[in-house]
């Protein structure tokens, strides 16, 4: 079947077999290769991306379903070379250890930015608990969402002690 | 290696820095196996067993080799090698008999995923089912299967110990002191068996390889490997072929855990290419067969007999750790021979005899996995203790300190402690503290009324050398550019632990660099990298840091000669900043590192010098082999201690239990990087809660694997964080670590499960001795109920604990071969 949609603002067309998730469509025959897969089966958020403005596990949705959508990918993050807020952020305070998980946990925090400027903890919790981490621990991660949304007090007290 | 300069000297060693490879990361753009495609790129896939143990009377190819767009079929029979990084005891792909549920039997390559699963299922394979052994206890039983009858025949490295016709493919021993003088000075004995399942790593990138075989026996390998060189080896020594036929490539590794660090599908994927003329073939393991195909982490039953003195001395302890290998020896005769010197703990303790076996099961195979052995005999060391301390009535802190290993002890292999050695003692201390051990805060006593749940607190100790050949080595190139930048080539692969990272840090503050001119290479290439010996242990620090700070010396040291006869002066008469060398005592005389980076040229032409480019070799130094009946030896580079306090709210009626706080304590002999270790010590604290609360294999009694999910295997999210962490620094510099550093990329893990037993046991009085902690298993032991676990069973009896006639009886005789 024929598909068409934008990614990150680019137009795309493609003929796709009819069983394709929409993840393999944008790795595979895109190259948007930022998407990861780390189940196929909608449980650990490596996949994330944004379909028509909400986040969505990839490999639960077929490509054809994608026809006619905007996809914003992790590619779409950095602009003219430079990171985003939330991207600068992960960076400064090591919410990235191996990076399997990073695109899909950057995108899910944009998302719950959206609807939450300025969360607490446990809403960051629940914001990326679809999102497994096997590295960090979470830990970091939190605490860049929080000096993203302007929290840095509060992120500013995960320091090494020293004994 | 260590460097005697004052914090306040270092200008990047100590102090933050962003990880090197972070941006490729948090951008998308850094490039995985799994990303990766070529050119006329085919695609495998494998035929599982859906048995744990069978004979293979007759496999069926012909349909799938019939099926369009299928360019190799392969079964075990047409594949004369055998495998092994310890024990020489796989086949590629099963041959006459299948060991365990999940392994393949047969292997396609073919030009789409689909039509590689579709010919898969063509594939028709007639069974004989078998008994399995499944329990590894059972293993041991007389009467038992063998799971390799041939084990007598193996080819195996000579440290090990094989027991020809049984089910143990090692044993490793060890005595020190007079055990039953001990046992008999003794004022208590204290004896327990502690247990804890198989789990599986879940890295989120699960195992990916590419091979290509090409003419003439040129063979290129991609792959997720945690160690480019092993892989190499391996391969190498399996199918006969130079070492520099074969290159492997390591890109970005999506997580390792230890479950990458030995050779896994290259070899299948290197057959199938080599049949299809040639082609690269790429295997993606699914999330289910990352549970089953690839390997996990041994089970172990540990069962621990203490003698205690008057004063609270331990006098004697006997250890006997039964590692359930599953299918392969693998890793596991080495996690093995690994707890055969460290399974007593950081403890001083007179009298040890310790019987540590290797048994294999027909279920899937144990490997490496971060703590190498010493996650799992730590929740029973650990637990331990807590019990004596509470049946001598001693406060289990104080029951600790007085037997940590301290400057002069003795450990159990015969190794002197010194001030340089770390400092367990005050590892303990400062996590006691940071939990307000021993009383409940105001608050902590407020919020149990309120709630009506109990606070407990408790702790674990911990330590780890890195289970390593004598003569580990590794090396280090650093390469200078003609505008003064350089680049590390190390092989020390990043699998996320920010190795890259330190090594940078480590080598721009040799050099006096800022970090920016400091590029250490994130692809390993075996034919580009020099050797290291694998990405595991927690030795990358030690061995790659003090490589990398002698390659900058050498790369120094040849600047400096060029210098000298540029400025006309001695070398000693020498110094250097970022920008260039100059003459001490005449600071105007100066030459810059551009222009001498890649040999100097005088205004009429002449030349001296040339590129510049360091060396640096390093191999540990001053270990020795372990003696094979008595353990004696010196097997520890590095020890690194630590610490973890655990506060816990216990509902007592129902069981279930929240972590409140974690705080870990380690002696890390110099903080290269604060935040790289921070992340270490958080990474590895939450994923040893996972493995403390939730995590483990489920079988049922035919050995089927029952939750190869996330569905039912579940690990911890954002929403299992303790509602606080504290993460604390213990820097006793280690005399020949990197500015005084040592490794800590595996001890975050280890002890948090048993940290939280004792926090569980101070507020409810439960005995907990299986590991995970199940809210059940609290209720249950709240209760007073005979702790059961259904890890092999549907029925909730049997296990992975041992046979109950012999469970309460000393470990001597226990029903052994
Ligand atoms: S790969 Fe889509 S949720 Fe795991
Ligand atoms: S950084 Fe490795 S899984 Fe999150």
């Amino acid at each position: 079947m024929r598909v068409k949609l934008s990614v990150n603002g680019s137009v795309y067309e493609r003929e796709v077999e009819e069983h394709f998730t929409l993840l393999r469509f944008l790795r595979e025959e895109l190259g948007f290769t930022g998407a990861k897969e780390g189940c196929g089966a909608g449980e650990c958020g490596a996949c994330t991306v944004f379909l028509d403005g909400k986040t969505v596990n990839s490999c639960m949705v077929l490509a054809v379903e994608a026809d006619g959508s905007e996809v914003e990918t992790i590619e779409g993050q950095a602009l003219n070379g430079s990171l985003s807020d939330i991207q600068a952020a992960f960076d400064r305070h090591h919410a990235v250890q191996c990076g399997y998980c990073t695109g899909g946990m950057v995108l899910s925090v944009k998302e719950l930015l959206k609807r939450i400027p300025k969360p607490t903890v446990p809403q960051i919790k629940e914001g990326i608990e679809g999102n497994f981490c096997r590295c960090t621990g979470y830990q970091q991660i939190i605490e860049a969402v929080l000096d993203v949304s302007g929290q840095a007090e509060s992120a500013g007290k995960g320091e090494l002690k020293h004994a | 290696m260590l460097e005697h300069m004052e914090p306040s000297e270092l200008k990047l060693v100590g102090r933050k820095a962003l990880r090197v490879e972070g941006v490729g990361k948090v951008t998308g753009e850094a490039v995985y196996v799994s990303d990766m495609a070529l050119p006329g790129m085919l695609h495998a896939q494998v035929k599982k067993s859906p048995h744990a143990r069978a004979r293979i009377i007759r496999i069926d190819t012909s349909k799938a080799e019939a099926l369009y767009g299928v360019r190799a079929v392969i079964v075990g029979k047409e594949l004369n090698y055998k495998l092994g990084l310890y024990v020489v005891d796989k086949d590629i792909l099963a041959k006459d008999e299948v060991r365990h549920y999940g392994e393949a039997v047969a292997g396609v390559a073919a030009d789409t995923i689909e039509i590689a699963k579709a010919a898969v299922d063509l594939i028709e394979v007639e069974y004989e089912v078998l008994p399995a052994v499944l329990n590894h206890m059972d293993a041991l039983k007389a009467d038992a299967p063998l799971v390799h009858p041939n084990l007598g025949k193996y080819d195996y490295v000579p440290v090990f110990s094989p027991q020809a016709g049984t089910n143990i493919p090692n044993l490793s021993k060890l005595r020190k002191g007079d055990v039953e003088k001990g046992f008999a000075e003794s004022e208590w004995i204290v004896e327990r068996e502690y247990t804890n399942p198989s789990v599986q790593h879940v890295p989120m990138e699960t195992h990916v390889a590419i091979v290509e075989w090409k003419t003439g026996d040129e063979v290129n390998i991609w792959s997720s490997a945690q160690s480019p060189f092993t892989v190499r080896n391996l391969f190498c020594y399996t199918f006969k072929l130079p070492l520099n036929k074969v290159r492997v490539v390591v890109p970005n590794v999506g997580g390792g855990f230890g479950g990458k660090a030995g050779i896994h599908l290259e070899p299948l994927l290197a057959c199938l290419s080599r049949k299809a003329g040639g082609k690269p073939v790429k295997m993606r393991a699914t999330r289910e067969e990352e549970f089953c195909l690839l390997p996990c982490r041994s089970a172990l039953t540990y069962r621990i007999k203490t003698g205690v003195g008057a004063a609270g001395k331990i006098l004697a302890q006997s250890l006997t750790l039964y590692w359930d290998a599953g299918a392969y020896a693998d890793y596991a005769v080495n996690v093995t021979r690994a707890s055969s010197y460290s399974a007593a703990g950081p403890y001083d303790v007179p009298n040890v005899k310790l019987d540590a076996y290797t048994i294999y099961t027909n279920k899937p195979y144990g490997t490496a996995y971060r703590g190498f052995g010493h996650v799992e005999f730590f929740w029973g060391l650990e637990r331990h203790m807590e019990l004596i301390a509470q049946v001598i009535g001693m406060d289990p802190l104080e029951f600790r300190m007085l037997n940590l290993l301290k400057p002069g002890s003795i450990t159990i292999t015969g190794e002197r402690i010194s001030d340089h050695s770390g400092d367990p003692a005050k590892c303990l201390e400062a996590a006691a503290k940071a939990i307000n051990y021993g009383k409940l805060t105001p608050q902590e006593k407020a919020r149990e009324e309120r709630t009506g749940r109990k606070i407990g607190k408790g702790l674990a100790t911990l330590h780890k050398a890195p289970a390593m050949p004598s003569f580990t080595a590794t090396a280090a190139v650093v390469k200078m550019n003609t505008d003064g930048t350089v680049i590390v080539n190390i092989a020390l692969t990043e699998i996320g632990q920010g190795s890259a990272t330190a090594m940078a840090q480590i080598a721009a503050e040799r050099l006096r660099f800022p970090l920016d001119r400091v590029k250490v290479t994130i692809e390993k290439d075996t034919d580009k990298e020099p050797y290291d010996w694998q990405t595991v242990a927690s030795k990358g620090i030690i061995l790659s840091g003090n490589a990398t700070i002698m390659a900058c010396d050498d790369l120094l040291k040849q600047a400096y000669e060029t210098a000298a006869q540029v400025l006309r002066a001695q070398a000693v008469d020498l110094d250097h900043d970022a920008q260039g060398i100059f003459v001490k005592h005449r600071r105007d005389r100066v030459i810059s590192f551009p222009q001498l980076s890649v040999g100097y040229a005088f205004p009429d032409g002449n030349a001296i010098g040339g590129p510049l480019i360091g060396v640096g070799r390093y191999i540990a130094q001053g270990l020795s082999n372990l003696d094979k009946e008595t353990g004696q030896g010196l097997p520890a580079l590095d020890w690194t201690f630590g610490a973890h306090g655990v506060i816990a709210e216990v509902d007592c009626e129902t069981g279930e239990y929240k972590v409140l706080k974690v705080a870990s304590a380690f002696d890390v002999g110099k903080v290269i990087n604060p935040d790289i270790v921070r992340g270490q010590a958080i990474g590895g604290m939450i994923q040893g809660l996972g493995t403390a609360i939730c995590e483990g294999y489920i079988y049922d009694e035919k050995g089927h694997l029952l939750n190869p999910s996330f569905t039912d295997n579940k690990i911890p999210t954002a929403q299992d964080l303790p509602e606080e962490i504290e993460t604390i620094a213990v820097e006793t510099a280690q005399l020949d670590g990197p500015f005084g550093a040592r490794g800590v990329g595996e001890h975050p893990m280890i002890s948090v499960a048993p940290a939280l037993g004792n926090a569980i046991q101070k507020a409810t009085g439960a005995e907990l001795l299986h590991m995970p902690i199940r809210f059940e298993d609290v209720w249950r032991a709240v209760n007073a109920k005979e702790p059961i676990d259904n890890w092999i069973t549907k029925t909730p009896t049997g296990s992975c604990r041992s046979d109950p006639a012999t469970r309460h009886s000393s470990p001597d005789s226990a029903a052994l071969p």
